[in-house]
């Protein structure tokens, strides 16, 4: 049947879609179907509101069935959205699915275009091509490739964790890899979280130890992805473990070794407390930290410094031999199907804006700073008090820092607003001062945030509308003596203010990682242009990305709270799971092949293509594609010099045809 | 007793090394000329145009037609050799793709003329004369045939129906061709009647090419001492093998020569030059922009290196702004 | 052709996964621009032939777009960089044979850039509007025109003679 169709006269059937106003609004689609319908081959021209409802689909089907078309043409929104309808729908009237074409005339004309007749034009002439092109379709077969039933979770923030159980719970091999020495992520430094302000480490820290000891999870922290190769359902991932100096199998996690280190006092910053507390060479991040695993700094340790050390954390691990110092760098081969890529974000620098005084003026704090102060865990027992001991009495919470400002970050982090007014209520809470909260507009879009807003006002927090000019400690009113003093304009009083207070809190705004680019090529992703990874449809497919089987869940997407990234993180691995339970995935069968007759194996093809899918047969002195490999660009296509590589969907023939029917003049 | 099958062979812009190639029939000659009979074939036999003008159409079997066409008397010829032979044959690559003369579709008529007489360095001409179309004196008048603006391959000035390759055609695709024509073998119309397999295939050198050759400078024939055995392009020469249609059997090569793509692309590809463009190209080693264009710099000069003998049948078939006809026919 | 109110065409080549997503971006995001380019997708810059950049312009294009990913962001790894190089030389080569530079573009549009979807066909069409139209099947036509009269005096076989100096 579909030999014959290739031989048999070409029948098109082209359909031109309203969609509702959305085309027909500034594409005369009716014009355009009536005169498609005077083109050659062209039997059957319609235009219609919905083609990608189910009647509009159905047409097709019918169509084809009764008016005996064998090729297909819609011209609508773009193929990356609806091609697969579309050949689904070809399908179903018994056609092989890659009779079809589509033309874009939403998204590259209605929509960018505010000429009807220039963009009606510009429609008849992609219509046009896209008639040419399809007399010389081929019927294709769709390949099957296997999934491997694992995912690689990359990142063991919340969304890694919760991605991760869900999977795992599924039955399914999770490797989970995360870049610092214990899983948690951001939400383990907080306090509590908002609204509810239900205690962080109560609800994650139980999650984090299941992850540890769940049967299908393989973690692998302090370790990053070196390299990704291979395609959906076939990953090979190279995962580099950094040392150390522990080794994990052994250490019980008992921390007689930090207790016995040569430092008697911790005397080094300590990371996870943003440097508010201090630390020993050798540490375990926290209490709760997974795996409870300890690990040596190589540049604080005496032994890994100098070589010149009494080990007496050696002595202390005893027959647990779990310390080596000879550890090197390790690189681990995984195979896996499917990839969520759940990195998270990094804090905006506060740095960059001098005008607030971070680094400058000691009373100067980041959120995420007062979250470890606030924290019962933190490095000073939950007691917010300033670098000098004491407890401030005022206290100014500076809302859209690196946010919603054209000289840094133009997004709003969306979490800042309800995270200050919790350290407001926190603040409150432990010292009873006096709080200034700063914002532009308080936004607190989801559940309970608003009723959260209300409760603060009530609580007696000081709200300000108005961006801070600046924290100075330049004092020349009374009672400025000593103080910070913030100025800023007061937009609803309507002047200008100087609010004298003891401790400053800069709420941060959230950004992409710093080497977010070098995680996105090495899977393949697009950002936007903030640098954030680039879901595949923002409403469509918020968790898929370009690159078929990696997904994305969290901040790495975008800044967003919590219950926001557990959802996300579920959705993503719901994704994954679809692939792993569908066992195969259908491949775009647009595939490269050698003519083998024509072929004369001058080899410039061989060296072209990225994944060595061309082989030169040297029995036969031809060059050959390994189709299991080719992914399908067609830049070897482009480069055969005697025109003997042929790629299916994008035949010479059909792109030459295209040129010359955008080109068709009147 | 029926008659030979009627043949004519005509030349127009070309060097006459296609009519050598006849003649390099050899001894075979004789056989084909037993077989035929040649109505016409400037260069060995004495016929006039008035011969073939008083032909009924079509009673010449095949026109074997070599050289481009580039003057108005060419193409009064072409026409009317086409009207009076079944089948019109391009014979070689001038007829076939525009060769060697269509180089100059590069030129206007104009600048090229002015080149040629007036401002070549070996030319001493004070009094800046040139051609005639007409010329009288003592009552006599004598003509000249005037040169077209634009150098064309046959096909571009009437239908052709076969094509034989070559700078010249080799005898052995000749005979090919010759013996097809006579015993009524002939491919399906607009053939070009040799291998359509690049020349790498027949090439003594295709074994010793590696896998990846990277290029990281080009050079020129002339700038390089040229090893015997090895594949040019592995040497950094420009080679137009792998784009050109084999059945020469690789005689440059085996001379030492880099394939230079006299038998024009194969049927599967419609610009030459583009094709070898993009295949040398993308084999260059560099990234960036600098790198490459380093690289490229040992192509001096695209057009003429990769239309050597299509320039005529290139897509574009011409340096498009040169001034416009009209304007110059006047100067 | 030869109408007052000419507006250029431009034949765009952009791959799947930056620059057509770009302009997928731009169409949602309801951004303006220049109704003069035609699309042609291909799954990968590295996919054009210069065949196809030199057929558009033969077939009346005034002018050719072609769009890929950033360098180092290909999403088959290296194709953007053979596309680079082939342009290197294609563009050299076109400018041998009379068409401006301006004509014939290559831009790295990542999947993010509608906005540069937006600038660079505004920036192209102004600049081709400026240029005139390149026009070739129109000069391909008037090129041939000089082979007119005797295509007709052939077929009526007669000598004719129209001398005038070269």
């Amino acid at each position: 049947m579909q030999m014959d169709n290739q031989k048999a006269e070409v029948r098109i059937g082209f359909y031109a879609c309203h969609c509702g106003s959305n085309i027909a609004g500034m594409v005369d689609v009716v014009e355009v179907a009536k005169k498609a319908g005077k083109l050659p081959h062209v039997v059957l021209s319609r235009d219609y509101k919905y083609m990608c409802s189910d009647p509009g689909q159905e047409l097709i089907a019918q169509d084809i069935k009764e008016h005996k078309l064998n090729r297909i043409v819609v011209a609508s929104c773009s193929p990356l959205l609806h091609e697969h309808t579309f050949r689904t729908a070809t399908e179903k009237g018994g056609l092989n699915p890659f009779y079809f074409h589509m033309v874009n005339i939403r998204e590259h004309n209605s929509w960018v275009h505010t000429d009807r007749q220039e963009a009606t034009e510009k429609a008849y002439a992609l219509t046009q091509a896209a008639i040419r092109r399809v007399a010389h379709h081929k019927a294709l077969e769709v390949k099957k490739v296997k999934i491997e039933p694992s995912v690689l979770i990359v990142g063991g923030g919340i969304a890694g964790i919760h991605a991760a159980l869900t999977m795992a719970e599924a039955g399914k091999k999770v490797y989970l890899v995360e870049r610092e020495p214990t899983i948690g992520g951001h939400m383990a430094k907080f306090d509590k979280t908002f609204p509810t302000l239900d205690c962080a480490a109560c609800i994650l820290t139980p999650k984090m130890s299941t992850v540890g000891s769940h049967p299908n999870i393989t973690l692998w922290t302090y370790s990053e992805v070196a390299k990704v190769e291979g395609f959906v359902g076939n990953y090979k991932v190279t995962v580099k473990r950094k040392p150390r100096y522990i080794i994990e199998d052994a250490c019980v996690g008992c921390m007689e070794c930090i207790k016995s280190c040569v430092y008697k006092e911790p005397k080094f910053a300590d990371e996870f407390n943003e440097g508010l507390g201090k630390r020993k060479p050798v540490y375990i991040p926290f209490p709760q930290a997974t795996p409870q695993v300890v690990l040596i700094d190589p540049e604080t340790c005496l032994q890994l410094k100098t070589g010149k050390c009494k080990k007496t954390c050696v002595e202390a691990c005893a027959d647990r031999h779990a310390i080596d110092f000879n550890q090197k760098e390790e690189f681990i081969d995984i195979q896996v199907g499917t990839v969520i890529v759940a990195t998270g974000f990094k804090t905006f620098d506060a740095e960059r804006l001098p005008q607030y005084g971070y680094g400058v003026h000691k009373n100067v704090y980041t959120a995420l700073e007062v979250e470890r102060l606030v924290n019962a865990s933190g490095p000073t027992g939950g007691h917010v008090v300033m670098r000098d001991g004491q407890e401030p009495k005022s206290v100014g919470i500076i809302h859209c820092v690196g946010s919603r400002d054209k000289k840094t970050n133009r997004w709003c982090s969306r979490v800042c607003c309800m995270y200050s007014m919790k350290l407001a209520h926190l603040i409150k809470e432990h010292t009873g001062a006096e709080v200034y909260s700063f914002y532009i507009d308080m936004r607190t879009p989801g559940k309970g945030y608003e009723e959260f807003y209300d409760k603060l006002l009530e609580e007696g927090v000081q709200f300000i509308r108005g961006r801070v000019g600046e924290v100075t400690d330049w004092a020349y009113a009374p009672g400025e003596d000593g103080k910070l003093v913030i100025r800023v304009e007061d937009t609803l009083a309507g002047y200008v203010r100087r609010i004298p207070v003891d401790m400053v809190v800069l709420a941060s705004g959230l950004e992409p990682h710093k080497d977010s680019q070098d995680v996105r090529r090495l899977f393949n992703m697009s950002c936007s242009t903030e640098g954030f990874f680039l879901e595949r449809h923002p409403k469509l497919a918020p968790v898929s990305t370009f690159t078929e089987g990696v997904f994305i869940a969290g901040c790495c997407q975008g800044p967003r709270d919590i219950p926001d990234t557990v959802a996300q993180a579920g959705a993503a691995a719901a994704e994954a799971l679809v692939l792993i339970d569908k066992g195969s995935v259908e491949l775009e069968p647009n595939t490269a092949y050698i003519l083998e007759q024509e072929c004369s194996g001058c080899k410039s093809c061989i060296p072209l293509c990225p994944y060595t899918a061309i082989a030169f047969a040297e029995d036969r002195n031809k060059a050959v594609i390994n189709e299991a490999l080719c992914k399908g660009c067609g830049t070897c296509v482009a480069s055969c010099p005697s025109g003997s590589i042929v790629q299916n969907l994008f035949e010479d023939e059909e792109i030459f045809k295209e040129i010359e029917g955008v080109l068709a003049y009147e | 007793m029926p008659t030979k099958p009627k043949i004519a062979f005509y030349w127009c812009a070309s060097c006459g090394g296609c009519e050598e190639a006849v003649v390099d029939l050899a001894e075979d000659i004789l056989g084909v000329i037993e077989k035929i009979d040649i109505v016409l074939w400037p260069v060995a036999m004495d016929f006039k145009k008035k011969d073939i003008q008083a032909m009924p159409d079509g009673s010449i079997v095949a026109t074997l037609l070599n050289g481009a066409i580039r003057s108005d008397e060419q193409e009064e010829m072409a026409h009317l050799l086409r009207r009076k032979s079944q089948y019109m044959i391009a014979y070689g690559a001038c007829a076939h793709l525009g060769g060697i003369p269509s180089l100059a579709n590069q030129y206007s008529r104009e600048q090229m003329l002015k080149y040629v007489y007036e401002e070549t360095p070996t030319t001493h001409n004070e009094q800046k004369v040139r051609p005639q179309l007409k010329w009288s004196e003592n009552g006599r008048e004598v003509t000249l045939p005037e040169l077209r603006h634009v150098v064309r391959a046959l096909d571009q000035v009437v239908d052709v129906d076969y094509y034989i390759p070559g700078c010249p055609p080799t005898p052995k695709i000749t005979q090919q061709a010759v013996g097809a024509l006579l015993e009524g073998k002939l491919p399906p119309k607009g053939t070009t009647l040799a291998p359509d397999i690049a020349l790498c295939d027949q090439c003594a050198r295709k074994g010793t090419k590696p896998t990846d050759v990277s290029f990281t400078e080009f050079k020129r024939p002339h700038q390089k001492l040229l090893d015997p055995e090895k594949c040019f392009l592995s040497q950094g020469v420009v080679c137009m093998g792998p784009a050109t249609r084999g059945g020469c059997e690789a005689v440059c090569t085996a001379g030492n020569m880099p394939c230079t793509g006299c038998f024009g692309p194969t049927s599967r590809v419609k610009d030459q030059g583009a094709k070898i463009l993009s295949s040398l190209c993308a084999n260059i080693g560099p990234r960036d922009e600098e790198g490459i264009d380093k690289v490229l710099a040992g192509i001096p000069d695209p057009v003429g290196t990769f239309y050597r003998y299509g320039l005529a049948k290139c897509m574009l078939r011409r340096k498009v702004n040169l001034p416009p006809q009209a304007q110059e026919a006047k100067v | 052709m030869n109408n007052p109110i000419w507006q250029p065409r431009i034949v765009a080549f952009f791959c799947t996964w930056c620059t057509y997503t770009a302009a997928d971006l731009a169409g949602v995001s309801r951004m303006k621009y220049a109704a003069n380019v035609r699309v042609i997708r291909v799954m990968c810059s590295g996919r054009v032939d210069p065949q196809f950049v030199m057929d558009a312009l033969a077939k009346g294009a005034d002018g050719v777009l072609i769009g890929g990913c950033h360098p180092n962001d290909c999403h088959y790894a290296e194709g953007n960089y053979k596309m680079l190089r082939r342009f290197r030389l294609l563009q050299r080569m076109l400018t041998d044979l009379g068409i401006e530079t301006e004509r014939v573009r290559l831009e790295w549009i990542s999947a993010a850039e509608g906005e540069k979807v937006k600038t660079v066909i505004n920036d192209m069409v102004e600049k081709i509007k400026a240029m005139g139209p390149l026009n070739l099947p129109g000069r391909f036509q008037e090129w041939d025109r000089e082979m007119d009269s005797l295509e007709h005096a052939a077929t009526q076989p007669k000598e004719s003679e129209k001398p005038h100096a070269h």
